[in-house]
């Protein structure tokens, strides 16, 4: 059989990639019928609850579970490793004990009969404040990079040159902007905690795991259980959210495999929702001090930063890479620090440190924009550079610019913006428009994937990957449907558990352009085998050969031709079986590629009496590579957009530096958008045929990074003024007008 | 722990007696004795609407309900609405509409639209955003599911013309 050369259909010949079939898991997620981990009840399964710990930094003293085992229904108490005398506990709710029972009502008596003595340790959660961090020796150097165009000479100190040789280009720049900005840490709040519901089958545990990363966790659970990892299977069909923060068993998963193994019954350990706001994870704060300067023109010439980034108290905050975002000034200096709290570790989130360094650095340019007295527009067009020498980093400069104008188009920003605090006013009542540029690498994860095809026609895939919401399952259907000249509905597709062939986890936007590859592979070579066996009957070259509207035709000649089915009846009676594998590499694959650039713009209203925000309108156009599921893409964006909004002006986690407690782990304390909180929102596709062309690029994260940067930008065009901090609250608005006192 | 009470209701259609304690939550007996887990846990204190059943027609946070409260009520879940595997408009709108993601608020959703378009068959676009605000999306599908209120609403109101049309 000669090379198979992997490609898709171009535009105008797919019948399937590119359009719009509705999920084919909807009917099961619109009728009740999906099996999420935490509707899984097995027959004589405990429940379990856990007691998570009052203090954000305390020492354990001792643990009494005597009488909590004296409770009607308690049937196991699982004393957690990390919670024996002795050990440090480092953030509020961290679990200690596991109480398994008949019944839910039982196990959380159980848990509250649990007594444990605490010795109470110093506490530190005050993140926003550095000299505070300082003070109480939180903080740490966590990296930092020097650019600059000219070099010191061979004797010269390479500090003491960058000193001089910034102050030189800032005395030599036309115009020189100072501030500082901020975005505090939220949570994952996945409206499905973290959790799992287990058994043993004999010697092979069984994980219902709510996880992102189902070919992934088996081991997580190996290594932690101490067992082989092919005695263990993850199973997964159905995600309630993980937005990053699902990718191991965690802890509380292999302690419910432990209390599983000892009581010899199925347990269902599901966190609690205020457990999930503090364990379930959370995106590390960052708070950025910056001078900049630009020359006549605006561009931005010189860059020197420093910011301080925590993510709570265990984890990587957010690093000097994405400092500033986007846009790469030629010269440079930018340092890191991180401050360690008593807050739960971080965890991925969405495009992880994108949104933050979007936020406390496109603000930056935008205030240069108004020092100038210029449009946000003009001065991050001049900023782009050009295809041949950037100024930007990840998509090219002539994608932004394509990107600005239709997004200047669908928001009308030329007749809708004025310079900053100098808009039309009604009462108390200021609108403005801001903008933003965001970059996403969403490569294609390593994928394998077995399709089998039957001699009675049918077709199906197995892949250990998993849908957390995007679409996967539809996506692979989709491409096999294409590649067989099949209609979607005549696919099945096989996923969520760790038995299937190897797939990557779903972080990064990495799946669609994981899955899509192995299909479209394992898709073609099948495809080849059986146009080999039709090639004889037809007397027509395998080559020759297509895969359309349910037959097997020679091109150009569609009287040669045999029905789907009748030409599969030719394997015999054995199914034919392919398994083809994608691997990332240095070599660009005809199937998918990297990075995607993205530009977002708001119109919002600030209500300078209230402090409150409005989304008037948001914009968000979007570069993708080819799109296998415009329906799906496009929810996508929105999904992405709202989540954006949530965290520009309500989302927040609140902690209480006295003690540590995390003071608003509760839905209606923690803030999320609402249904009328969101305004118009506009998405637009960019996929003209050089984009298209360069095939599939995930898009679960690009566009979350923008709105942060966007609305912060279209509040200080509206006010004159920057409110330093996201999220936006009404609080902030209010704080910043009164230090702006006569400018609002 | 209290003793056990028999409770009847009719859910979903059929007379249906349950066992549950006092402080057992309607939720949580739909879910863990009747298997009926369509509804979803998400905050346990009203706020995230994902857990939306109607109650003698009116929608309600079941985690906010004692089941000993169901006794003689009509109780209608996620699972009753389809009729087979055919989706009623509301169901069929969401899915249409692309307003659904990740699935897990969309049983409640679907459940606060029955109550709305069974009290306000042409509600306005603020009327929608008001009356679903108690349920959140997470991954989150705001804009669909608006449009899918409003496409369901429309797609009501014209099989009720048609309706009226052949009589």
């Amino acid at each position: 059989m000669a090379d198979i050369q992997y490609s898709w259909p171009d535009r105008d010949s797919s019948k399937v990639i590119g359009g719009r079939q509705i999920r084919l898991d909807g009917m099961a997620k619109s009728t009740g019928a999906a099996k999420y981990a935490y509707d899984i009840n097995l027959k004589n399964m405990l429940v379990a609850r856990a007691l998570g710990s009052p203090h954000a930094h305390c020492t354990i003293k001792s643990i009494d579970s005597a009488q909590a085992e004296k409770v009607p229904g308690v049937v196991h108490v699982h004393v957690l490793d990390h919670a024996k005398p002795g050990r440090e506990i480092r953030w509020q709710g961290e679990l200690l004990v596991i109480v398994a029972a008949e019944t839910e009502a039982a196990a959380m008596e159980g848990v509250s009969k649990l007594r444990v003595e605490y010795e109470p340790l110093e506490v530190f959660v005050d993140e926003f404040n550095l000299e505070a961090a300082k003070k109480a020796g939180r903080t740490s150097k966590d990296g930092g990079k020097v650019q600059l165009e000219k070099e010191p000479g061979d004797d010269e100190d390479e500090a003491t040159f960058a000193d001089k040789e910034l102050e030189r280009l800032f005395k030599q720049s036309a115009h020189v902007v100072e501030g500082f900005y901020g975005i505090d840490a939220i949570t994952h709040c996945c409206l499905e905690p973290h959790g799992a519901t287990v058994y043993w089958d004999n010697d092979q545990l069984i994980a219902y795991l709510s996880t992102q990363n189902v070919s992934g966790t088996d081991e997580g659970f190996a290594n932690d259980l101490k067992i082989p990892a092919d005695k263990i299977e993850v199973r997964c069909q159905y995600v309630g959210g993980g937005f990053g923060s699902k990718f191991a068993p965690d802890y509380w998963g292999t302690a419910a495999a432990r209390i599983a193994k000892a009581t010899g019954r199925p347990v269902k350990l599901m966190l609690s929702r205020d457990q999930e706001f503090k364990l379930g994870g959370n995106r590390p704060s960052a708070y950025l001090k910056v001078r900049l300067g630009a020359d006549k023109d605006g561009v931005v010439t010189v860059w020197d930063s420093d910011h301080w980034s925590s993510p709570g108290a265990d984890g990587p905050g957010v690093p000097q890479g994405v400092i500033p975002y986007v846009f790469a000034p030629k010269n440079y200096r930018r340092a890191v620090t991180k401050v360690t709290t008593n807050n739960g570790p971080a965890r991925a989130w969405r495009a992880p440190n994108h949104p933050q360094g979007c936020a406390i650095t496109q603000t930056a340019y935008d205030d240069m924009a108004a020092r100038m007295g210029i449009s946000s527009y003009d001065l991050f067009l001049k900023n782009l550079g050009t295809d041949d020498s950037p100024g930007v980093a990840g998509a090219k400069p002539s994608v932004y610019a394509a990107e600005m104008e239709i997004a200047a188009r669908l928001i009308d920003w030329k007749a809708k913006w004025h310079p900053h605090g100098k808009g039309a006013r009604r009462g108390d009542i200021v609108d403005g428009l801001g903008m933003s540029l965001h970059t996403w690498g969403g490569g294609g994860h390593e994928s394998t994937c077995t399709v089998k095809i039957h001699p009675d026609g049918g077709v199906e895939s197995f892949c250990g990957t998993q849908d957390i919401g995007s679409g996967t399952r539809t996506v692979c259907a989709m491409v096999l449907a294409e590649t067989f000249g099949l209609g979607v509905d005549a696919i099945r597709i096989n996923y969520g558990s760790s038995r299937f062939p190897v797939s990557g986890p779903s972080g990064g936007s990495t799946t669609v352009g994981g899955v899509s590859e192995s299909h479209r592979r394992a898709g073609q070579e099948a495809l080849a085998k059986i146009c080999e066996m039709v090639a004889e009957k037809l007397g027509v070259p395998a080559a020759e050969l297509i895969a359309d509207d349910g037959r097997i035709k020679a091109r150009g000649d569609a009287k040669k031709s045999v029905a789907w089915k009748e030409a599969c009846a030719m394997l015999g009676m054995k199914p034919l079986e392919v398994t083809a594998t994608f691997r990332p590499s240095r070599n660009k694959s005809p199937l998918s590629d990297t990075k995607v650039g993205g530009v977002q713009m708001a119109h919002v209203e600030v209500d300078t009496r209230t402090g409150l925000i409005r989304m008037r309108k948001f914009v968000a156009v979007q570069d993708m590579g080819l799109i296998i599921n415009r329906r799906l893409a496009e929810s996508q964006i929105y999904g992405a957009v709202i989540m954006g909004i949530a965290y520009s002006l309500f989302e927040q986690r609140i902690s209480d530096p006295a003690s540590g407690a995390f003071l608003n782990a509760d839905m209606s304390k923690y803030n999320l958008c609402r249904l009328g909180d969101i305004g118009e929102i506009v998405v637009e596709m960019y996929e003209p045929e050089s984009e298209r062309s360069r095939g599939v690029i995930g898009l679960g994260e690009p566009p979350v990074i923008g709105p942060g940067a966007a609305i912060s930008n279209a509040v200080c065009n509206a006010l004159g003024f920057r409110v330093p901090v996201l999220p936006l609250t009404p609080q902030r608005v209010l704080e910043a007008i009164k230090n702006n006192a006569g400018r609002a | 722990m209290s003793r056990k009470r028999v409770v009847s209701a009719t859910i979903n259609g059929d007379l249906v007696e349950f066992l549950c304690e006092p402080r057992q939550t309607l939720l949580e007996v739909l879910r863990n004795v009747l298997e009926l887990t369509g509804a979803k846990e998400g905050c346990s204190n009203g706020n995230c609407g994902a857990c939306t059943v109607l109650m003698n027609g009116r929608p309600v946070v079941s985690c906010l309900v004692l089941a000993m409260e169901a006794e003689g009520a009509e109780i209608r879940t996620i699972e009753g609405v389809a009729c087979g595997s055919h989706l009623d408009e509301v169901q069929q709108a969401f899915l249409q509409g692309a307003a659904l993601q990740c699935g897990i608020c969309t049983p409640g959703f679907i459940m606060q639209t029955e109550a709305l378009l069974a009290e306000n068959p042409q509600p306005s676009e603020d009327e929608i955003r008001f009356y679903l605000a108690g349920n959140l999306c997470r991954c989150t599908g705001y804009d669909k599911i608006v449009r899918a209120v409003q496409s369901a609403a429309a797609q009501r109101q014209q099989a009720s013309h048609s309706t009226q049309a052949t009589r």
